[in-house]
């Protein structure tokens, strides 16, 4: 006969357990990692970005830490809780004696512990390899709060289409929406580039919002509120419409 | 004798559930009750309103009609507390294919105070050898297997199992059940459902059959089998190929509409007619289709029903699928 083991243990043996299965899958590693890592080192010493002010890894930096985020929370986390949907994997964690806020709660520890490994690595290598100085003005708080906004924006928005599609949809979709991110979401071409209309789109995209609040965090200079509004308005919606739509099973 | 009846509070308690999707009445007055230390198979057809019981009993579903406790809770709001007590093996196993069972086991271990080592429950289950290999390279057997540990790893007061056997080869079939019936034996409620008749000849305490979402019939495996009428069993020289088998079904099937041939497994020469009363027509029908099709017939006797005949006279399930994993097997 047993009871219920405490919360928190509970839940850190599933964030535990989804981290190891993360590792296990080399996809996840590379859309996590070496992407937003690539992209980093790749654009930053070829010089092909659009002129901004400052060296490009002042803008680059900032644009890939916006990516690393999508590629956890929009394409990781909604790709694997797609696939846990379709194994039965939630069912059966349903009927155990984790409440749902405890496979929640765990599910969005792994999101933030692979964050940290990402933003990590990111501001090691654009300052030991690429010679990024933080500029006296820097917030890493404001960056912070940015980067959880951005989490629950597209934490909500992968878990979106977990609860409501196929996990060959959601895969699929996930994989096209962080395409279209890196395109137009201000992470290596300044949206001020893109042709006006587009721009005028992008400009309210959670993408182009989460890398303008980091880029304004960074460099110490404008104004966060507008981004962090609109990154704010995307995680309310997402997390709002995920609990209204979300299937189980 | 009834769980009311022996005094005993029952693990589970259902009476009139009723379940619609849409205007479609799934569900339709269902009672159902296990007492401590029972073991209760649920059988039916395809669509007979199996799953949805057990997923209302589970807590994954609603009832719209009826009332239903497990353990004294609601299932649906009995919450982690209840969930903890009660151990679900479900259909497909709801298993991440790249964990492997040594991790699986002890994840669910970890969601429980006081429950059972997961180590120890690998060895229980006969799958030390491949504890540490991914479960998508597990065969279907071994993944069975893993579930029931899954349902084990709380050292729950009642288990929900379906179609514990299912897929499992007969060593593993015969260490499953034995291992089910360990826990029945250690006071352990135990509700199944399952297509194996094999699983309910040897381990049901009672069987209650669901067709169209009612219970058509409940009782000890004795006294259904008692409740039908005798069945005609053939010895034939050789075995029916399958077009004899469905010309003699469609032969009888002109007079004895529900008529049904049911092998025996154990003896291919073997062949039972269930559905229709073993009277001297029957019998000079069958001789009579023989000799027309050269098929000679070494002994025929009467005989009281098995339980697979019963429970295709009960639901009048032709799907073959009654005994699909079993030791027996339907045809026509």
């Amino acid at each position: 006969m047993s009871r219920p083991a405490p919360l928190p243990r509970a839940t850190a043996a599933l964030a535990a357990s989804e981290l190891r299965l993360t590792l296990r899958r080399g996809e996840n590693l590379l859309v996590t990692i070496v992407i937003p890592t690539a992209v980093l080192l790749f654009f930053a010493t070829v010089g092909i970005v659009p002129d901004v002010a400052g060296p490009p890894v002042a803008f680059l930096l900032p644009g890939t830490l916006a990516l690393a985020v999508i590629a956890t929370g929009l394409v990781n986390l909604g790709i694997a809780t797609g696939y846990d949907r379709q194994y039965g994997v939630l069912k059966r964690l349903g009927g155990s004696p984790l409440p749902r806020s405890g496979l929640i709660a765990a599910k969005l520890a792994a999101v933030l512990a692979i964050e940290v490994v990402q933003v990590v690595l990111l501001v090691g290598v654009a300052v030991v390899g690429l010679g990024w100085v933080a500029p006296t003005g820097a917030s890493p708080g404001l960056a912070g709060v940015a980067l959880l906004l951005g989490t629950a924006a597209f934490a909500g928005l992968g878990l979106l289409l977990a609860g409501a599609l196929r996990a060959e949809a959601t895969l699929a979709l996930a994989n096209g929406l962080f395409l279209l991110f890196l395109m137009l979401g201000g992470i290596v071409i300044p949206i001020d580039h893109l042709p006006g209309p587009i721009a005028a789109v992008a400009g309210v995209l959670p993408a182009a919002a989460l890398s303008d609040a980091l880029r304004i965090a960074l460099s110490g200079t404008g104004d966060p509120l507008l981004p962090l509004a609109i990154l704010a308005v995307w995680a309310a919606a997402a997390i709002g419409l995920t609990a209204r739509t979300f299937r189980w099973d | 004798m009834t769980v009311a009846a022996r005094g005993e509070a029952p693990a589970i308690e259902a009476r009139g559930l009723v379940k619609r999707y849409g205007d479609r009445t799934v569900l339709d007055g269902v009672d159902l009750a296990v007492a401590p230390g029972e073991l209760v198979a649920l059988l039916g057809p395809n669509g007979a309103g199996k799953t949805t019981t057990i997923e209302i009993i589970e807590g994954y579903r609603r009832a719209d009609g009826g009332s239903v406790t497990v353990l004294d809770a609601d299932p649906s709001t009995g919450g982690p507390p209840l969930r903890a007590r009660v151990g679900l093996m479900l259909q497909g196993g709801g298993l991440d294919p790249r964990s492997t069972p040594r991790d699986v086991l002890r994840l669910y271990a970890a969601f429980h105070d006081g429950g059972r080592g997961p180590l120890a429950l690998l060895t229980e289950v006969g799958l030390d050898a491949v504890a540490t290999t991914r479960v998508r390279r597990l065969s279907g057997g071994e993944r069975q297997r893993l579930a029931l540990a899954l349902a084990l790893v709380g050292d729950p007061e009642l288990l929900l199992l379906d179609e514990p056997t299912a897929g499992m080869d007969p060593e593993a079939k015969r260490a499953t059940r034995a291992l089910i019936a360990g826990l029945r034996a250690k006071g352990r409620a135990v509700l199944l459902t399952t297509h194996d008749l094999g699983d309910v000849e040897r381990l049901a305490d009672r069987v209650v059959i669901l067709a169209r979402g009612r219970v058509v019939a409940e009782g000890t495996p004795a006294e259904l089998t008692a409740g039908g009428s005798p069945s005609l069993r053939l010895r034939l020289a050789a075995a029916l190929t399958p077009e004899g088998r469905e010309a003699l079904t469609a032969e009888l099937r002109r007079t004895w509409p529900d008529a049904a041939l049911v092998s025996d497994a154990g003896d291919p020469l073997a062949v039972s007619i269930g559905g229709a009363e073993p009277e001297p027509w029957l019998l000079a029908a069958i001789a009579s289709w023989a000799a027309a099709n050269d098929v000679s017939i070494v002994e025929a006797r009467a005989r009281a029903m098995t339980l697979e005949e019963r429970y295709l006279e009960l639901t009048g399930d032709r799907s073959g699928d009654a005994a699909r994993d079993g030791d027996a097997e339907t045809a026509a």
